[in-house]
């Protein structure tokens, strides 16, 4: 079908020549990713609401639409319709470039993500660098808006923030590389190829404690409970937040969902063999699963980390500052470089179905 | 004219605007930001000429790392626009001058003549599926062995210079031991004592 329109671009509209139609044909895949993106976002607020409420034996929001289904457009166009304030002797630009800075990154990694089967945007050769390269731009908007405020509260949460995501970005580079050295590509692609056949062929058995490594760091990494300094609402009332309304505050608030959806499909197509179904190669349960587009199992697998999101949010406490730095320079740095070594041995020694 | 040239001219015109205003631009953090766009524009160029993995390479460490790095610095100090300023008119011949020597320098080493360039011919692109991060490793990893390992040698030489000179001796330090911190059990800071409470003696 998609390429039956590519033909169809090129035979109808012949005024472009080669590059304004690969620039058409882009901006369509990409309107027609960023899209569901939006909406998956809105109602990942809506989500967390409601599941974080029910685990704290309340109801969550049930008054806008039935059970509360239209709560997310509600708020969406409450941000929109408040008024954008801008602190006196602010900078002004700097004050807008944040948002747009902590947004565009949010959005343009998901470029390259693999959502199936030849169901991607691009299939760049280079795609799980292209991740970290373009997620570790992020940071400016934090820093940027905790400088431009000129408040207190913003550049203490930017300060700490920005420290706390450089040194996490080192760890999720060495889970990186063991995964890298484990499927011997740094495509995205083809990382989940080679991790096709049934639940026991995933990355996630000889790889455990990098998983589990992984989505400590990618709570980090995304600003979330329990890491979440940035906003620590108990110490530094809202952090980098406080400055802002409206709008700009929206940008911030979907980047971070956004980011949160992208480290969640980022663990499914690192340990959990991407779009696979976990029954291949099971006798039966593999032609009784069999009608299942494999994008659903994706989307599946990141829905349950995104509900994990959620439950660590409602289960613990924040951690302390120096805690935090402790646990990634102490605790996984060690672990992550010690793994490597394991990982070498595991594919020099071509152990078990994984290498 | 090609996609690509065009591509070609936007990109170099975001390096070139961009370099010459973080040159002009007043305000320090305003200079930082110019330098990641220079940055990306650099990376933008290199994507086009096949060069992939060191273009991501240059944004995942100069913006992801080094810049970062550079902001809270920028950040920490409180940089006084008007020092800076002040001796601006006594320095401004021997800056001049500086400039015009490094630019004449620049001149005669980086002129096209110099490389043959009118005799070089186009580099051959490459196919497809032409893995540009394999070879780059298969050199790195053979042929450079020696080098690649020597400078990571450099590298842990100045990290460990770094920390011994910013070490304190244990006494002046008011370090906290986080371990014992965070493996603390309910028991050791929490007694429960039963106390009946019938028992008690009425104040008089």
């Amino acid at each position: 079908m998609w390429q039956g329109f590519v033909d169809f671009v090129y035979q109808y509209v012949p005024w472009f020549d080669g590059g304004l139609a690969v620039v058409l044909i882009i901006l369509i895949k990409g309107v027609a990713l960023i899209l569901p993106l939006i909406i998956m976002m809105a109602y990942m607020t809506y989500a967390e609401r409601k599941v974080i409420g029910y685990m704290q034996l309340r109801i969550g929001p049930n008054r806008v639409g039935p059970i509360g289904l239209l709560q997310p457009f509600a708020d969406v166009f409450k941000l929109m319709f408040k008024e954008i304030i801008f602190p006196t002797k602010a900078n002004v630009y700097l004050f807008v470039l944040a948002p747009i800075l902590a947004f565009v990154p949010a959005i343009a990694i998901w470029a390259v993500i693999p959502l199936g089967q030849d169901f991607y945007i691009t299939n760049l050769d280079i795609s799980l660098l292209y991740v970290l390269a373009i997620g570790s731009v992020g940071i400016y908007g934090i820093i940027l808006a905790g400088w431009a405020s000129n408040s207190k509260y913003p550049l203490l949460g930017a300060l700490r923030s920005a420290s706390l995501l450089v040194s996490y970005e080192i760890v999720v580079g060495f889970v990186a590389v063991t995964v890298v050295m484990a499927a011997s590509s740094v495509n995205l692609n083809e990382i989940v190829s080679s991790q096709s056949g049934g639940i026991w062929n995933w990355y996630w058995i000889p790889l455990f404690p990098m998983m589990i490594v992984f989505w400590i760091s990618a709570l980090a990494e995304t600003n979330r409970a329990p890491f979440d300094v940035v906003e620590g609402e108990s110490e530094i009332m809202g952090g980098t937040h406080v400055e802002y309304s409206g709008m700009c505050f929206a940008l911030f608030f979907m980047a971070e969902y956004i980011n949160m959806i992208m480290m969640a499909a980022l663990a499914v197509l690192m340990f959990f063999g991407g779009w696979h179904s976990p029954f291949e190669g099971v006798p039966y349960l593999q032609e009784f699963f069999a009608f299942v587009p494999d994008i659903m199992w994706l989307l599946g697998k990141m829905s349950f980390f995104l509900f994990l999101y959620l439950w660590i949010r409602a289960t613990f406490p924040r951690y302390r500052y120096d805690q935090i730095m402790r646990l990634c320079w102490k605790v996984f740095l060690p672990l992550t470089i010690a793994w490597i070594m394991v990982v070498a041995l595991m594919t020099q020694l071509h152990l078990g179905p994984w290498f | 004219m090609e996609f690509s040239s065009i591509l070609f001219y936007v990109f170099g015109f975001c390096f070139v605007a961009s370099s010459a205003m973080l040159v002009i631009a007043r305000n320090t953090l305003k200079a930082a930001m110019l330098l990641i766009l220079s940055f990306f524009s650099v990376a933008s160029l290199w994507l086009l000429l096949e060069a992939e993995f060191l273009a991501i390479t240059l944004i995942l460490v100069y913006v992801g790392a080094v810049m970062v790095l550079f902001l809270f610095v920028i950040k920490m100090l409180n940089i006084d626009q008007s020092t800076i300023r002040a001796k601006f008119t006594t320095y401004l011949p021997l800056g001049i001058f500086v400039s015009m020597v490094v630019i004449a320098q620049m001149a005669l080493v980086l002129s096209a003549g110099q490389f043959d360039l009118e005799t070089v011919e186009e580099p051959a692109r490459h196919i497809a599926g032409y893995s540009n991060i394999t070879e780059l490793a298969s050199d790195l990893y053979t042929t450079y062995v020696y080098p690649f390992e020597l400078a990571a040698v450099l590298l842990l030489i100045a990290i460990i210079s770094a920390i011994t000179l910013v070490h304190r001796k244990e006494s002046r330090s008011k370090r906290q031991n986080i371990s014992e911190q965070v493996s603390v059990q309910a028991s050791d800071r929490v007694r429960l004592a039963s106390i009946s409470s019938t028992k008690t003696k009425k104040p008089k």
